[in-house]
């Protein structure tokens, strides 16, 4: 059983403040929550909306059809087109200036009640908040808890009047009610992508992240930046992604971990310093968070258009890894893992997520088991003073399992470190021999790509293995394919990828080959228009999906939209 | 180490015979013997150019990077390890066409690094094109109507953004160069030291004697923090060209700015930090 609730208006008028409030009300009183945001590329006006699924039913992906609509402005009326049975429509007719007649209407005189009360007209996303928690009979207290806590950091005055609004709000009568039913699990806690990649970083031990600011990634720009303090990393803005990439690459030569993090347009600003990280053997992580381009494109929506740039970027030949989680959790392991690999190979790794999967909210259970795995792999102080015969690029027996010179920090001992752009020898500095090229090359191509795909996982599979039908997705895209399954309203089998490049060596995917082999119809859904990831997996494993389903739209995929599509294939 | 020789390696440089780069070289090598400092305290860091290939003939910590990309760099290993020296090398057009941006911004930030710029007015590498400090009017090849843009005057442009130590010195005078580079590598802030520098190859116009005739050494007779009286001496540059510091100030450094680092360095505190308390 679940519900689902769409909070609307203008940009400005608290729209987050009181989805956030929602996702967190209901968690906490240990309801699985999903949430997403739909927004415009603007400060103030046009129309946004937040929509919160919750429930006692496992949810992971956004749903058509609403239970509850609330709106501050005229557009968000349309949504009566929307409504499941008994579902309602909350509106303040006064301040829309418009009257609806439809017994499905509810009108709520928010800023008349604000006023008599003495109260600014900014509360009535709170008075409106506290309304919907009355509808659903969910006990003030924890109302006012998550008031006061979204608020806690404001001054005294500003949280009295909030918990005013609450009042307002609650003891207000709509004559309507919802019955939930009991939760009858903990207290959840809500992760979304921005989070799980900033814990995955911050826990990697990332000491170094520039960005210049760009949606959708600035948020995780903005959650290192919060506790940057607390855990000793400097974040610095930088004064376009050129800089940042470079400051990044700069900080991890000289010996700590360091991240950048943009969108599209700024990656593509960011590609002449990923292969300068290729040829230094510079280990960095960069969190591309795509939004629908070309160009500047559609800033604030959600596409997977950048897949195939994200493997091909930078000039020249040189290897890298792309990790495409699915959700929050994986967020929080891929970047870790993204942090490693690049160290341990001496390379760039790219987190590929996009706007849907870093704005949304997940729960999960309290208590979640996060295992990451960290270990430093460069010389540092003594060991470096006792390594014989230092040189940056030295060539190792390719017959040893791993033939890098290890990172060494420059100053830590009296030996030097030295790196180039240019073709370099052994100890780093410019060379034109071809013999030396070729060396090169072995170690910092061939052997690394060779390498690093062992430690490329499998798919995961959700769903009855011998169903007929395959679904096949990657990123972003798991919270569908879970639904899907879950839902149980097809037999179907879901395979998601979320470490794309390079793929599994055939070895660790003869599963998904067997499975996908034997269905009728494999299906690749994928949130762009040409089937980057359709074509990324056929060319590595040589079959061919029957069938695809493809939304360019800028939104992402819901649950009803995605059934009707399999019908139409079936 | 008993002489500056102490920073030789030996890699032959790839620089024309008679370039200004080789007097700059030795005039760096023997500022850092006669400051006490030794290779590993330093890290050169540089871009694309005739320049930027110096950190390879000497001893040191070094990273050559991407084409006016060396400031960032520069600024991300400064604020890794404070400790270490970070010194740049690179030319006009690697610093001042290619890195602008980054160099305005530089200014602004104020890391502690020092920035030598071999100001040879052409473009060497790519044989002979005009540069961002290139007169007005002057042809080559890929400018067959002469450059159509007023050059660049490095000197005025950094005191506008109070660059914390600006100074100016000439290849030809190595000993004025020598003790220029002391001053700007001691100085604790963003130093740019711009070098007059000959291109005996491609640039026929500012060559040796053209400077002999116009250089001369000066100490400002005003307190250096004076901006005003500064711009007034950057503007002199024709018939007489001054060289020596135009100007100074003590602003906090970048790195003196982030709390985070005020104990320790950043590179010292590299840990796997426990994230239970990120997960409520």
């Amino acid at each position: 059983m679940n519900y689902t609730i769409r909070i609307c208006g203008e940009a400005g008028q608290g729209i987050q403040t009181t989805g956030e409030g929602f996702s967190r009300l209901f968690s906490s009183l240990g309801y699985n929550v999903f949430s997403f945001q739909d927004y415009e590329s603007r400060i103030r006006g046009g129309h946004n909306f937040y929509q919160i699924t919750f429930g006692t039913d496992e949810i992971f992906a956004p749903k058509k059809f609403l239970d509850l609509v609330l709106t501050f402005d005229k557009k968000g009326l349309e949504y009566k087109n929307l409504l499941r049975n008994n579902g309602i429509v909350i509106y303040d007719a006064n301040s829309l200036k418009q009257n609806e007649y439809d017994e499905r209407f509810i009108n709520c005189p928010f800023r008349e009640l604000l006023k008599n009360a003495g109260l600014k007209n900014i509360y009535e996303n709170i008075v409106s908040f506290a309304l919907i928690a009355n509808i659903f009979s969910i006990d003030k207290k924890y109302v006012y808890k998550v008031i006061h806590d979204i608020f806690v950091n404001k001054p005294d005055e500003i949280i009295e009047q909030n918990m005013k609004a609450v009042d307002i709000g609650y003891d207000f009568d709509m004559k309507k009610k919802i019955n939930l039913p009991a939760s009858n699990s903990e207290e959840k806690i809500l992760l979304s992508g921005i989070r799980g990649i900033g814990i995955g970083a911050i826990g990697s031990g990332c000491k170094f992240y520039s960005a210049y600011p760009m949606t959708p990634s600035t948020g995780v720009f903005q959650y290192i930046g919060e506790h940057a303090k607390k855990f000793n990393i400097v974040v610095e803005q930088a004064e376009d992604e050129i800089s940042a990439i470079n400051m990044a690459i700069g900080a991890s030569f000289a010996g700590v971990r360091a991240m950048t993090g943009t969108s599209g347009g700024g990656f593509a600003l960011m590609n002449e310093a990923l292969s300068l990280s290729g040829m230094t053997e510079t280990p960095i992580v960069i969190l591309l968070s795509q939004r629908p381009g070309p160009a500047t494109g559609f800033p604030t929506r959600t596409e997977q258009g950048e897949l195939l740039y994200a493997i091909h970027a930078g000039h020249g030949e040189f290897p890298r890894i792309v990790f495409a989680p699915g959700d929050p959790f994986e967020c929080i392991h891929l970047t870790n893992k993204a942090f490693d690999l690049a160290e341990k190979y001496q390379i760039p790794a790219i987190i590929l997520t996009d706007q849907h999967l870093v704005d949304s909210l997940y729960s999960y259970k309290k208590d979640l088991k996060i295992e990451l795995k960290n270990r430093d792999y460069r010389l540092r102080s003594t060991d470096f003073e006792n390594y014989q015969d230092y040189k940056r690029h030295k060539f190792l027996d390719f017959n040893k399992s791993n033939p890098l010179t290890p990172l060494a920090v420059p100053g830590d001992s009296k030996q030097l470190v030295f790196t180039d752009s240019d073709e370099h020898d052994e100890v780093g500095h410019i060379t034109e021999d071809g013999e030396i090229r070729k060396k090169m090359l072995e170690r910092r191509y061939f052997w690394k790509i060779e390498n690093i795909r062992k430690y490329i996982s499998p798919p995961k599979f959700y769903g009855n293995k011998d169903s007929k039908i395959v679904l096949v997705g990657f990123g972003s895209n798991l919270g569908i394919l879970r639904e899907i399954v879950n839902n149980k309203k097809i037999s179907v089998c879901a395979i998601h990828f979320s470490e794309v490049f390079p793929l599994p060596i055939r070895e660790n995917s003869y599963e998904f080959l067997n499975i996908i082999s034997k269905s009728n119809l494999s299906i690749c859904i994928e949130n762009n228009a040409s089937g980057q990831f359709q074509k990324l997996v056929e060319s590595e494993y040589g079959f061919k999906f029957s069938h695809y389903i493809r939304k360019y739209d800028g939104r992402p995929f819901n649950y009803e939209e995605v059934l009707e599509d399999i019908y139409a294939i079936l | 180490m008993r002489s500056y020789k102490g920073f030789d390696n030996d890699t032959v440089p790839a620089w024309c015979p008679g370039c200004g780069n080789f007097a700059i070289l030795d005039s760096f090598k023997k500022a850092l013997f006669e400051l006490g400092i030794e290779p590993h305290e330093i890290t050169l860091v540089s871009g694309i150019g005739q320049s930027s290939k110096l950190p390879h003939y000497l001893k040191c910590n070094g990273f050559n990077g991407l084409h006016g990309r060396s400031l960032p760099v520069a600024t991300g290993i400064s604020v890794a390890n404070h400790k270490q020296k970070v010194i740049i090398f690179g030319g006009d057009g690697d610093t001042y066409g290619e890195g602008g941006n980054h160099l305005l911004h530089a200014f602004r930030r104020n890391p502690n690094i020092t920035l030598f710029v071999h100001n040879n007015a052409v473009y060497g590498l790519t044989k002979g094109q005009a540069s961002p400090t290139t007169e007005f009017g002057r042809r080559t090849k890929a400018q067959p109507f002469g450059s159509l843009s007023e050059p660049l005057n490095p000197i005025a442009f950094a005191i506008t953004m109070d660059c914390s130590f600006v100074a100016r010195s000439f290849s030809g005078s190595p000993e004025h160069l020598k003790n220029i580079m002391k001053m700007a590598i001691n100085h604790e802030g963003f130093a740019l030291v711009d070098i007059l520098q000959i291109c005996v190859s491609f640039n026929k116009v500012n060559n040796f004697e053209w400077y002999r005739n116009r250089v001369y050494e000066f100490n400002a007779d005003y307190d250096l923090s004076d901006k005003l009286k500064a711009f007034e001496k950057s503007q002199e540059f024709g018939e007489k060209i001054p060289l020596g510091v135009f100007y100074s100030n003590s602003r906090l450094t970048f790195e003196k700015n982030i709390p985070v680092i005020k104990d320790k360095t950043l590179v010292s505190m590299q840990n796997f930090p426990d994230i239970k308390s990120l997960m409520d």
